[in-house]
Parts: C-alpha cells; structure tokens; sequence
C-alpha cells in the first residue's frame, strides 16, 4: 500500500485540516513510513480473536437521565472565539 | 531549603504536622526554585498568589485540628489536566490561554486533600510524543543534561521532579508517557490499572489507553498521593466500580519468594548495553533481597507498537475532531464558509504531530479500511493482553528495561516519526493490556544519563507492585540521587 498526493488530500478534507501540496507531499512519505511499520499487524493470524475496545473489556455505564447542574453559562462562553447575546458565531451556514 | 527541597513527600509531611515548617513556606521554597530554574522551560503557568492562597488555607485547615497524609504537601499538574486557576493548553497553540470552566477530578481530589498546587506543566501537545519536542511552548531541557531530552510526553513533570521544583506531579500515560520520561530523568514514574484514575477533565488524547498517574522521587510518595488520586468517579464513564484502597499497604513487603517474571522479549537486540547492564544488575539486587528470576514470554509485545499506532490515532482523531474553532480554542482570522473556517482553524492550531496522528486516525476509521486496521488492531490488542495474563499465571510481576536506550539528544529523532514511536518500544504492551506499570532508577548509563527498570503488574496489584519498588528503594539509593546543580 501507498497513498498518493490526491489520498492526502482526501483524507485531509475528512479531517478538516487545510494542507497545501507541498505539505502534502512531505505528509504522504510520513504516512507511507507509518503504515510500512503497521502492515505487520495485517499478517497475524487472529481467527475467532474477539476485538479489544476496552483493556478490562467493561462496557460503558448508564447513568440516570435526570438534570445535573453545569457551569454557568457566562463560564462556558468565556473561551469563545467569538460570541453574541450568548450565542456562538459562526460564518453564515443559510443563506 | 534546599535540604527541603530535597526531602521525600512522606518526610515533608512529617515536618508540617510536627509543624515545623508552614505549607507557605513550602510553598515558597518550591516556587522560588521554580523561578530560579525557568530555563528548564518545564513549568507552563505559575500563579504564585494562586498557590500562596492554597497554602494558606491548608495552614488554616491544620490550625483548625485538621491532619490529612496529604494537607499542605505541594504538587504540580501536568497541562493536561483541566484547572479553573490556571490556563490549561495541553502543550497545544490550539488551546493557548484557555481557562477551563472546572477543575479534572484528578485536581479536585487532590486538592481536596489538601494539596497546594504550584502551576502547569509542559508537555508534548496533546500528550503526543516520547521526547517533549512537540510541544507548541518549547523543549524541556533534562536536568540531568540540558543536551538531553527529559522523553515525554509528561517531560515538564518529569524535569520538575527531578529538578526537584515539585516534590511530585501528575502525568499521563497512554503508550508510555509516564514510565518514559521517569526513565530518562531518573525519578519514578508509576501508571495505575486503566480505569482507576478518572479521565473526567483530562484533555482527551486515546479514551481506551489514557491513564493518569504520577512522577515521584520514590514509590512510597506515590503510594500516599494515590490514595488521595484514584477512585470510582461516576463522571469517566470508564471508570472502574471498585472500593477505595490503601496503597501503603504493602509497602513492607517481604520479597522471600516473590516470582519476578522477565520477558525474553525485552531483552532482544535493540536493548543497548548500558541499559541491559543496569537492569540486569537491578535484577541480582531483587534475587539478594530474596525475589526469584521466572523466565516468561510476551511473544506478541513487538507488534505493541503498531498496534498502538493504530488504535491511538483512531481514537485521537475522534477526540480532537472537538477543536473546530466554535465553541473554544483558536480560530483563525481570515476565512471563507465555514468549512473553510474550521479547516483553517485546524491546520493553524494542530502542530505536526498531532496532524500526522489525526491523519493516520482519520485513514484507518475510513470507509474500506476499518476491518483492515482498526478492527484488526484491536483484535491483535488482545493477543498482546492474553500474554500478559499467561505471563502472570507464572510470576507475580514482570521486570525489564523501561526504554532501550538513555535519553537521546535534541533533533536526533524528530525528524522520523517512526523512529520517534519506536521509543515506546517496551511501554507500549502495559497500556494496549492496561495493566499497572511503574518505572524505577536503576543506575546510570552512557553520558551519565539515568536507566529506569520497569515493573509491571496483574489488574488492580498496584500496592504490591509499589511494595516490590520500595523494597527496592529501601536497598539501594538510586532514587535519592539529585542531578548536579539542583
């Protein structure tokens, strides 16, 4: 396997991250060198092994869905990058 | 002071209930040591009055008849931990000055007990490398030797405690960063059972690997502190329901007998000499205290690290795909719609490795390749996790080398990622089976650069596993030394 310049760039646009071409071209001999190193897993026999999510296999706990308080709102807006009447803003998304 | 300075927590906490210092005065002491070696570049944000505020209050809470194990001690955060007080940015330009809403659990226990906090520390962004070099705000410079990196990525809490600016400070270990830096800056390094600790307001790196834990000068302190640190905690949805226990317990072990498993494995061709000769010989102190040496084999440990860089940025790019410029964290100035904002955003506040890691993450969730990496991965996890359990039907720990070298230098690995990953080559296994593992000083090797022996136990044996160090400790004085100049 061996991903190519437009690959870099696919996946850049999945993960939203702008990358330029030559970036991309420095990235993709990165990537190439990472998944040199992780195509040894793929020939390991794993027949009837069950996936690992968890390290003591625990499944995820439910709580009640009942009212918790939070921080109040002033607190939780202090670190936007931009805000209005306590809204966050964002670029127009409808036009 | 420096005597102070130099003094073990549980010592310290000797002295204040005797009351012959103040929690201000230590305080003090620390932060003054903390000014004095700024150039380390370990420490990210000090708030002196912040602290000074605390130690007071700890010195009101024993005026008023109070006598916690931990009132007064001070400690410091790495900045990964989220803090009300202090500017909280995981090493990253994507959070510079972000000033959280909360405190991490880990912080609110701690500091429930009464532990005066002396500022954030530095560390690669996003607890992402071996070697602190990534992160945003600059290296750290090994107080042992300023040539050498302090490894990562907790390395501001590893140089502060070697340094002896803290007597103790929180770290993170998701592949190694704990035992790593421990290692290279000659201090103890321990990372709990997954699940023990709470991850709830730990920034968010590998949800089934991120484990916090501590940087100490010895296992006893660490001891004392956990008993405060760990704990169910209804808000970490991974963590474990299990009763509060004393760590202290097993302290006083009695080695006659104990089953110290080494692994074949780590003993193979990358372990440099220096290394292997003071593990080995680390290894001939515990026969003298009575352990026995059991062969075992984790036959699958060399696949830990591709494994690990597979499930790692899996679970990182999921958790970072929270920095999109909205709500937090840095958006960039000029921009078009939205997308183009976040993108924009992304790529201005992501420093390269944690890009890289996103990218690869980002690839291996991808529609077409899942069931050939990640699934796959994941399934070769627990194959790795079924040695440990095999390992431990024959021993009651595993002992080999932390790393296999001592700590490299500047730039010698920064270019090549791959060679940068390799540097968790032994650390890797405990965190993919999420079993405790510590690191201990074991002697010093090339350069004069420390060598750590790593100690690894079954799920939840965290006491006897800090028994066995301390056993150790109480033998040798590899933990009580100081780096000149500190």
């Amino acid at each position: 396997m061996s991903l190519t310049l437009a690959d870099v760039h696919r996946i850049a646009h999945l993960a939203r991250i702008e990358i330029t071409d030559e970036q991309a071209g420095a990235t993709a001999a990165q990537l190439n060198d990472i998944f040199a190193m992780i195509e040894q897993i793929r020939r390991v026999d794993t027949t009837g092994v069950a996936p690992m999510s968890h390290p003591l296999d625990g499944v995820q706990r439910l709580r009640d869905d009942v009212v918790q308080p939070l921080p109040d709102r002033a607190e939780l807006m202090r670190n936007a990058p931009a805000q209005e009447d306590g809204l966050f803003l964002v670029p127009r998304v409808i036009e | 002071m420096t005597e102070l300075a130099h003094s073990s927590l549980a010592h310290l906490a000797r002295l204040l209930d005797q009351g012959k210092v103040s929690s201000v005065e230590l305080a003090r002491i620390f932060l003054t040591r903390i000014e004095q070696h700024r150039n380390l570049n370990a420490f990210l944000d000090v708030r002196p009055e912040v602290t000074l505020a605390q130690a007071r209050e700890a010195d009101a809470r024993r005026s008023r008849g109070e006598h916690g194990a931990l009132l007064g001690l001070p400690i410091a955060h790495k900045d990964i931990f989220v803090t009300r007080e202090w500017a909280s940015t995981a090493g990253s330009r994507m959070l510079a000055g972000y000033m959280s809403p909360f405190d991490a659990s880990v912080v609110e226990r701690l500091a429930a007990s009464g532990m005066v906090c002396l500022g954030k520390l530095n560390c690669d962004e996003f607890a992402m490398g071996s070697s602190n070099e990534n992160s945003a705000y600059g290296n750290v410079l090994n107080p042992w030797d300023h040539g050498a990196v302090p490894g990562g990525s907790s390395g501001g809490s590893a140089a502060a405690v070697a340094a002896r600016l803290a007597p103790v400070a929180t770290a993170t270990d998701t592949g190694g960063s704990i035992r790593e830096p421990a290692a290279f800056s000659g201090i103890t390094g321990v990372k709990p059972t997954y699940g023990r600790p709470s991850r709830w307001g730990m920034i968010a790196f590998a949800s089934s690997l991120d484990t916090a834990g501590l940087l100490t000068s010895s296992a006893e302190d660490c001891a004392l502190v956990f008993n405060a640190m760990l704990g169910f905690d209804a808000r970490d949805s991974t963590s474990v329901e299990r009763p509060d226990e004393d760590y202290t317990r097993d302290l006083n072990i009695d080695l006659r007998g104990l089953r110290i498993g080494v692994p074949t494995e780590f003993f193979a061709q990358d372990l440099q000499p220096d290394v292997e000769t003071a593990v080995r010989a680390a290894l001939a102190d515990y026969q003298k205290l009575g352990a026995r040496l059991v062969e075992v084999s984790l036959p699958n440990a060399a696949l830990g690290i591709p494994v690990y860089y597979v499930v790692a940025p899996a679970e990182a790019s999921s958790n970072l795909s929270r920095f999109d410029g909205v709500r937090y964290g840095h958006r960039a100035r000029q921009f078009g719609d939205l997308t183009d904002m976040i993108k924009k955003s992304r790529a201005e506040g992501f420093g390269p490795e944690p890009k890289r890691r996103i990218l690869v993450g980002t690839y291996v969730l991808s529609h077409g390749y899942y069931d050939a990496y990640y699934l796959k991965a994941s399934r070769v996890r627990r194959l790795i996790a079924e040695d440990f359990q095999r390992a431990f039907a024959q021993c009651d720990v595993i002992a080999g080398p932390v790393t296999s070298t001592v700590a490299f230098g500047f730039g010698e690995k920064a270019t090549d990622p791959v060679s940068m990953y390799l540097a968790d080559l032994f650390t890797v296994p405990a965190s993919l089976a999420g079993v405790p593992a510590l690191s201990l000083p074991c002697g010093l090797g090339a350069k004069g650069r420390p060598v750590g022996l790593q100690l690894m136990a079954n799920h939840f044996d965290e006491a006897r596993l800090l028994g066995v160090a301390h056993r150790y400790q109480m033998a040798t004085d590899w933990h009580r030394r100081v780096p000149a100049g500190y």
